[in-house]
């Protein structure tokens, strides 16, 4: 049995399951085109993710792995196929709408964790609530509450330069959960962190998955991290291989 | 969400310092220009004492006699002119005929004190609203029997009797010795109409052959009945200035003297207004000055515009964090239009500090004679404004540029 027969059996479960589907890809390509030179970073890429599913997507180096993480949080627009979050379709693809879906559906936690360095962790992590309508003490109260998530409720009034790597990752990830996102899209939230820091991050993230019922999508290089998670996707030369 | 901007605002500008500084240097001192010009067309064209009226008055200080083909005489007019054509007009409550000022020197004690003489009728204390810290103005009764009597300021009040009293006292100037009967606040040199040193009657003039002149050393004020009257009068005066009988009609055939507003009148002077022409020239200074602070503004709003797209460039991940948790463009453009806002205000704040502490200086040097410069309300206001325009204009720009940033591109730190 071929790569490609089995890959195309396991697309035919996920399609049956559609009613408790997160994130749908169908037919996803997505190329780079320069005046010179055209790149597909994404071939014909479909896949479904069950609600509350922690999957992981694996590969080499420029495999198309953000990418394809970048297609399903919608900060990257594929040149064809179709995405679909949480049942509905992303039928348009203006800015402002994208922003309000982006709000509402995803949190997104990255490698380096792109904490804004002016701001004390409290407000970092109510920056996804400053684009809802929300009276600032729901929102301060809110932003606390996921900080005590993810254990880190006395260094509210910290800036992110005070705080370890782990610790500005787990501020990360209170910024990601803040909202109340269904999906969450984790681009090697361990790849900048040693292993007793990275586990603790899986620790959460695998907690948020089984409590809250999350859908965690994780981008990663790490094969015993992956094994933690419930599906492995793998990508190679922008193509699925599994 | 604007507290939450305005918080980020303050805190960005406090961590990088050497950018706060560069650009608020340059704002700064652009707005304090900006506002020292401001504070000087206040002092010199906002109604305010002895002008108290202005929006009633018109006045003329600047004509021209020609003929096409003939000569050209640009100057003051003279008394005649508005004595023979400007009486009368329909909707003037009253006519002053006043002449400019004239340098005098007296000599007390062996002291030279030169001041400036200005020889007015008794209808100018009643159009411009002076207030009297003794005595009274002359009266039409002290113009026509020549009585040389004079209203003097503050300041040559003090340097001709010092704690004396002043009136009854004399003051011999211009070979004449005045009683003085009245003194009044000094009134800065920026206004023209009712500044002067002493004030005497018209007819205290050594002779009497400026009654004759249709050109020459005299100005006019009229105060309206109301304002609706300011047109009439100024198109009634134009067509009697049609009938002039001129005493050299080979050389001449047409005087054109307007009586404009003041702004008008002042611009009627300045070396771009053609002085043949008998419509408001004003809009050529206000287009002048316009183009002046635009072109002034210009090079520091550039400078700005690059120092945030700089600024922004470095903040790259942050707009990229911004967008992956919701931010549209346009909330971005908003956030960081914010920002400068902020920046510039401060830049404002200093400039207005620092502009008042200018216009002190300059009071105290008499480079303008009895200026009162200040920072009232309404310069404030115009200070205020330039603020935010300079603001506006510098960060929406960059703003755009950056709002257009795709957020994958700005979460790896680069513009696409």
């Amino acid at each position: 049995m071929t790569a490609a027969t089995l890959a195309g059996r396991a697309d035919a479960r996920e399609a049956a399951e559609t009613t408790d589907t997160a994130i749908r890809l169908q037919g996803i390509e997505k190329v780079y085109r320069t005046e010179r030179i055209e790149t597909v970073a994404l071939s014909d890429i479909s896949l479904d993710v069950r609600a509350g599913e922690f999957v992981s997507i694996m590969g080499p180096s420029g495999c198309g792995k953000s990418t394809l993480l970048n297609v399903m949080g919608l900060l990257d627009v594929p040149t064809s196929g179709t995405v679909v979050l949480n049942g509905a379709p992303i039928t348009s693809h203006g800015d402002r709408d994208l922003a309000a879906i982006r709000n509402r559906e995803i949190g997104f936690i990255f490698q380096t964790f792109h904490l804004i360095p002016d701001l004390s962790v409290l407000d970092n992590v109510e920056i996804p609530l400053l684009y809802r309508r929300m009276p600032n003490g729901e929102r301060r109260r809110r932003a606390l509450a996921a900080l005590d998530r993810v254990g880190l409720g006395s260094r509210v009034h910290h800036f992110p330069s005070q705080l370890s790597g782990g610790q500005q990752q787990r501020v990360a990830i209170a910024r990601a959960i803040v909202g109340s996102p269904r999906i969450l899209l984790a681009d090697e939230p361990t790849g900048n962190l040693d292993s007793q820091m990275g586990d603790e991050i899986m620790a959460i993230l695998k907690d948020l998955q089984a409590r809250e019922r999350t859908t965690i999508v994780m981008v990663t290089h790490d094969g015993h991290q992956a094994q933690q998670t419930e599906r492995i996707i793998r990508l190679f030369d922008g193509r699925r291989v599994n | 969400m604007l507290a939450s901007y305005l918080k980020l605002a303050f805190k960005v500008l406090a961590r990088r310092k050497f950018f706060t500084f560069v650009s608020l240097f340059g704002i700064s001192f652009t707005l304090t220009v900006l506002m020292l010009a401001t504070a000087v067309l206040d002092a010199t064209f906002a109604p305010a004492a002895p002008e108290s009226r202005q929006e009633l008055t018109l006045g003329n200080s600047r004509a021209m006699m020609f003929k096409d083909g003939g000569n050209r005489w640009s100057s003051e007019a003279g008394y005649l002119l508005f004595d023979r054509y400007a009486r009368g007009l329909g909707g003037v409550e009253r006519l002053s005929i006043y002449a400019s000022p004239q340098a005098v020197y007296s000599y007390p004690d062996g002291r030279k004190i030169q001041s400036f003489l200005k020889r007015t009728d008794a209808e100018f204390w009643r159009i411009l609203d002076f207030t009297f810290l003794e005595g009274a103005p002359y009266t039409d009764a002290d113009v026509q029997a020549a009585r040389a009597v004079a209203v003097i300021n503050e300041t040559t009040r003090h340097r001709f009797f010092g704690e004396k009293p002043a009136i009854g006292g004399t003051i011999e100037a211009d070979g004449r010795r005045y009683t003085v009967i009245g003194v009044v606040p000094d009134v800065s040199r920026l206004r023209t109409a009712p500044f002067a040193d002493m004030w005497a009657p018209v007819t205290t003039a050594k002779s009497d052959s400026y009654r004759r002149d249709l050109m020459g050393g005299f100005n006019a004020i009229v105060l309206a009945r109301d304002r609706s009257s300011l047109p009439r009068i100024r198109e009634e005066f134009n067509e009697r200035l049609k009938t002039v009988e001129f005493t050299d009609p080979r050389n001449y055939d047409t005087i054109v003297a307007p009586l404009d507003n003041k702004f008008d009148a002042f611009a009627r002077e300045a070396p771009f207004s053609d002085r043949s022409d008998p419509s408001p020239q004003g809009w050529k200074l206000r287009l002048g000055l316009l183009v002046a602070a635009v072109l002034f503004a210009l090079l520091p709003t550039v400078n700005l515009i690059n120092v945030n797209v700089s600024r922004i460039m470095e903040r790259a991940s942050e707009i990229g964090v911004r967008k992956a948790f919701g931010a549209s463009s346009r909330v971005l453009v908003g956030q960081f239009v914010v920002e400068n806002v902020v920046l510039t205000l401060v830049g404002g704040a200093i400039g207005l500090v620092l502009a008042g502490l200018l216009l002190r200086v300059l009071n105290a040097s008499g480079l303008i004679q009895y200026a009162d410069l200040s920072l009232n309300l309404r310069v404030f206001a115009y200070g205020f404004g330039l603020a935010l325009l300079f603001g506006l204009f510098s960060g929406v720009y960059p703003a755009w540029r950056m709002s257009r940033m795709h957020p994958v591109e700005a979460l790896k730190g680069a513009a696409r």
